[in-house]
């Protein structure tokens, strides 16, 4: 049972990585098959588009942070493991849950509007801007979720 | 060119082959939906004197084979088969889309079967239609032989029962009821199964209208109230006998069933002329693909720019042949209607 602190905060760890990377696996990849459909026909546009099929990989990235931040906060990352009762694993587990959840589910809306940024850029180029900026509305949420959940396991 | 019978089979039971994905087929279609002709591009076509100048405009709009020989109606037909190619080349399985396809397959029976009885030697590009699910030359081969038994069912009933009518009778007219209703029975039925609320939509409306105008033309034309019945396809939407029985009292009774049945537009449109009824029908289908251009991730928008397609082409022909016949510009006029871009 003493063991059951490193359990849980490691699973916290899982968690932020684990959902909020399948969540960025699945936008980008949603944002790619409308981003290949697009430069099929318009290849110019390739820069632009690129940059809105990569928006929804960023909770991915928050997800990592908040795992090696976890990690290091534990002293896995430092080589020594610290001795975590059950409930400050839980704490941990806890801290992480904000970007896993938020991360997952904001991904994948992210996705289905990038693809629709995409359909607006492939009709009308000139609205880069405006096409970027509404995925981009999504990703104030992951941040939200980020920001908690880094205020959360810095100050365990 | 044309996908198996399975796909159709497939699709007439409401279900599918295989797993389409339609976000990348979606996004491709937004860029090809750029070159559709817009309402402008119809007016500046119009604007146009000679057909010739015509097929050259929409060579430079890259519509044709690219040789820039193509007479009007090879040129047509090559951009129905344009349209269809490329959802085979976007689709694992068009059999999504077969509702599209089923007024091509009838089309094609009722020549094959009308072909094999008066053994005219007509060459089958003139005579068949492109887009359909079924390879006309298989349709032909059934017809000739027929047997019709390797058809989808409810088609093969229809093409014995046509096929013996137009045999013992000589009528073709009775083939022709027989076959057309089968058609508007297949594309009601398909437009239900379909997982597609646009395609839904879309047969449900292409078969109110083919029985309007049925009913309409037979009322005019003084037809029994028994050969009316059998012409037209039963919907949920139209009552056939209520149909049938105020068409046969004249235009303003069959104007105010239309209007009870919530059809007041179109009835509207039938006592100003039948080519206001056509224009009614093209607008319609129009407004009900518009709210595609919003959808990114289903078969919606594939089927939006085909009948976008389908429009486009109808359009051209019409412009097409009042110019090579030197026929009055109010023609157009009547019938032009909205574009899809």
């Amino acid at each position: 049972m003493e063991q059951m602190g490193i359990v849980f905060a490691l699973l916290g760890v899982a968690c932020a990585t684990l959902f909020s990377g399948i969540g960025s696996a699945l936008g980008v990849g949603m944002g790619g098959r409308a981003a290949a459909g697009v430069l099929s026909e318009k290849p110019e546009l390739f820069g632009k588009i690129l940059i809105l099929q990569l928006l929804p990989g960023t909770q991915g990235i928050y997800g990592m942070l908040v795992a090696f931040v976890t990690l290091s906060q534990i002293g896995i990352l430092g080589g020594g493991a610290r001795q975590l009762t059950l409930e400050e694993g839980l704490l941990y587990l806890v801290a992480c849950l904000p970007i896993a959840v938020v991360g997952l589910i904001s991904a994948i809306h992210q996705g289905k509007t990038s693809v629709a940024a995409i359909g607006m850029l492939a009709k009308r180029p000139d609205t880069f801007g405006k096409a970027m900026l509404l995925p981009a509305m999504v990703e104030t949420y992951a941040i939200l979720a980020l920001l908690i959940s880094l205020l959360a396991v810095f100050n365990l | 060119m044309n996908c198996s019978g399975c796909c159709f089979r497939a699709q007439s039971r409401g279900g599918s082959c295989m797993k389409n994905d339609y976000t990348y087929a979606v996004a491709r279609i937004r860029v090809r939906e750029q070159e559709l002709l817009s309402r402008a591009d119809i007016e500046q076509l119009r604007a146009v004197r000679e057909a010739e100048d015509i097929l050259r405009f929409l060579a430079e709009r890259g519509w044709g084979d690219g040789s820039g020989k193509q007479r009007a109606e090879e040129l047509l037909a090559w951009e129905t088969r344009k349209s269809w190619a490329l959802m085979e080349e976007l689709l694992e399985d068009v059999s999504v889309l077969s509702v599209l396809r089923i007024p091509a397959d009838y089309h094609n029976l009722k020549a094959a079967v009308k072909l094999c009885y008066t053994k005219a030697e007509i060459a089958p590009e003139r005579l068949f239609e492109e887009g359909g699910n079924l390879d006309p030359a298989l349709l032909q081969k059934c017809a000739e032989e027929r047997e019709f038994h390797s058809l989808p069912e409810p088609m093969a009933r229809a093409a014995a029962e046509a096929s013996d009518a137009l045999l013992h009778t000589g009528d073709g007219q009775i083939c022709d009821r027989i076959l057309d209703r089968a058609s508007l029975e297949a594309v009601y039925e398909a437009g239900r199964a379909s997982r597609e609320p646009v395609l839904k939509a879309y047969a449900a409306l292409a078969a109110a209208a083919a029985d309007i105008r049925i009913a309409a033309r037979c009322g005019r034309c003084g037809k029994s109230l028994e050969f009316l019945i059998s012409a037209l396809a039963p919907l949920e939407e139209l009552q056939a006998e209520g149909l049938a029985r105020s068409a046969l009292e004249g235009e303003e009774a069959l104007a105010e069933y239309l209007v009870s049945a919530g059809f007041g537009a179109a009835a509207e449109a039938l006592l100003v002329s039948d080519a206001a009824f056509e224009k009614w029908y093209r607008d319609q289908i129009i407004r009900l693909i518009r709210p595609q251009k919003a959808n990114p991730f289903t078969a919606g928008p594939l089927a939006a720019y085909l009948l976008a397609r389908e429009q486009e082409i109808w359009s051209v022909r019409m412009i097409l042949t009042v110019k090579q016949n030197g026929l009055p510009e109010e023609l157009l006029q009547e019938r032009l209607g909205e574009m899809y871009v």
